[in-house]
């Protein structure tokens, strides 16, 4: 029996996208163009933001560092959101793809917002002079990176995976339900500590060149994530698979 | 509801025959507070800037210490399954015993502060500020660790991961219960942190223990 498995594809949309060798077949298709067309993006979007947009005429070319610093800041929360979509989908509807979603999201999101807040404080460093402030946005982004890396330890902790994944549910969700409150109090508590803070919030009014180069490349990154996310995906199947196979192998040894 | 009763006087009785938990939860709680004048330098006025920080960072490690026991005895011994098909809801059940959980954990804390405010020398005004905002954020911290123990309740190594789980989430009880107490508030900002962390902690508390039957009942099959 080999790794991979096409069923039978009856049923409806829905239910063919639920069955983890369905979405091998159709998932399959979609790498190879997905990867090229987010070259290609990239490729527009790194000559967007390296030449064809404007020097800021207070921070020089440090300007440069937003574009890689919000897509990865969006993509911190979006990936998140999806998290949580897929855990409503573990636990509403059992959906097995919607287990594998999920723990195939969990490290990426976790780089994303590790990337976020790397590349903040190197924008930071030049702009407001240091590489890190206890600063409302920052702190709340940095709970996020604790919480993400703390739904991966969860994931790792259980042997077995489908048990896991309703239980890491779970957890995002009330994670889900925390982080709004956890953001807001983070803004609250720097508000009180530092008046009128570092954070210029629309103090600057974006050119329409560094909009398009800043545009291209939320697009390049979010299709970036959308083929790792596929990728990764796709290896969760085979290994959850091959230990399929393996513990069936092990049965059948007298 | 005769169930609720019940089995908040069952943990409580529990609780008081196995012995002394509470106790070295207590000692632990005073212990933290110990080695910090240690640490920092036994400056009179440094250590009452600090005074509301350390109490709640103390207060919330003796916390997550005693997690682990929330549902662990009764997993291990079976009560947590007799639970789940009882008649009362599962739910209903949990929250006795997050109150029980509150009564032995967070109130023997609030009982030793004195002892805390008197070493880290704090003034008695603020002493009271730092009991009431204990007394309002604590059912916060017991209601995320009962989420906690609830998720990691079939693990071994439970023990070790809940805390990292619960922290993050735990933040804002942090903020809005020091800067109840924090010397450099004014009175008014005082009194709004001490409002969000109750309202924080009745959403909390309406909260886990759905989320932990959620969890449990789902960690069964």
């Amino acid at each position: 029996m080999s790794v991979e498995t096409a069923p039978p594809s009856t049923g409806n949309w829905f239910s063919r996208l639920a069955h983890p060798g369905q979405f091998m077949v159709w998932s399959g298709k979609f790498v190879w163009p997905l990867a090229i067309l987010t070259t290609i993006v990239f490729g527009f979007g790194l000559w967007f933001s390296l030449f064809a947009s404007p020097e800021d005429y207070q921070m020089g070319d440090t300007v440069r560092i937003m574009y890689v610093h919000v897509p990865n800041a969006w993509l911190s929360q979006a990936v998140y959101g999806l998290m949580a979509v897929s855990a409503l989908g573990t636990l509403v509807w059992r959906h097995p793809m919607a287990d594998v979603s999920m723990k195939a999201a969990a490290p990426l999101g976790a780089v994303f917002t590790a990337l976020a807040l790397y590349t903040g404080s190197l924008w930071g460093r030049p702009t407001w002079g240091t590489f890190w402030e206890w600063d409302g946005r920052m702190t709340s982004t940095l709970v996020m990176l604790l919480i993400y890396l703390g739904i991966i330890a969860l994931w790792r902790a259980f042997d077995d995976q489908l048990r896991a994944a309703r239980i890491v549910a779970v957890f995002t969700l009330v994670g889900a339900i925390n982080v709004p409150i956890v953001k807001f109090s983070v803004d609250w508590w720097g508000g009180l500590h530092q008046p009128s803070s570092v954070l210029r919030s629309g103090g600057v009014s974006i050119a329409p060149a560094m909009l398009t180069a800043l545009l291209t490349m939320v697009v390049a990154f979010t299709l970036l994530f959308i083929t790792l996310q596929l990728v990764r995906m796709r290896s969760e199947v085979r290994n959850r698979r091959i230990a399929g196979l393996k513990a069936r192998a092990a049965r059948s040894v007298r | 509801m005769s169930g609720f009763v019940a089995l908040i006087g069952r943990d409580l009785r529990l609780a008081w025959r196995s012995g002394s938990d509470a106790l070295t939860l207590v000692l632990f709680f005073v212990m933290v507070g110990v080695i910090v004048p240690f640490a920092v330098g036994p400056d009179p006025v440094l250590l009452k800037t600090l005074a509301p920080g350390i109490v709640w960072i103390a207060a919330f490690l003796a916390m997550l210490l005693g997690l682990d026991r929330l549902f662990r005895d009764d997993f291990d011994d079976g009560t947590l399954m007799a639970m789940q098909h009882a008649e009362a809801p599962l739910a209903l059940l949990i929250a006795a015993k997050v109150i029980a959980h509150w009564l032995l954990s967070a109130l023997p804390l609030l009982i030793a502060s004195p002892v805390l405010a008197m070493l880290l020398a704090m003034d008695v005004s603020t002493f009271l500020r730092t009991v009431l905002s204990l007394l309002l954020g604590t059912p916060a911290l017991t209601a995320l660790g009962t989420i906690g123990g609830a998720v990691t309740v079939s693990l071994r190594r439970g023990g070790l991961i809940a805390p990292v789980l619960i922290l993050p989430l735990a933040v804002p009880v942090l903020i809005f219960g020091v800067s109840a107490i924090a010397p450099a508030m004014s009175v008014n900002s005082a009194t709004t942190a001490l409002l969000l962390l109750g309202a924080l902690s009745l959403f909390l508390l309406v909260l886990a223990p759905f989320a932990a039957a959620l969890a449990l009942t789902v960690s069964e099959d």
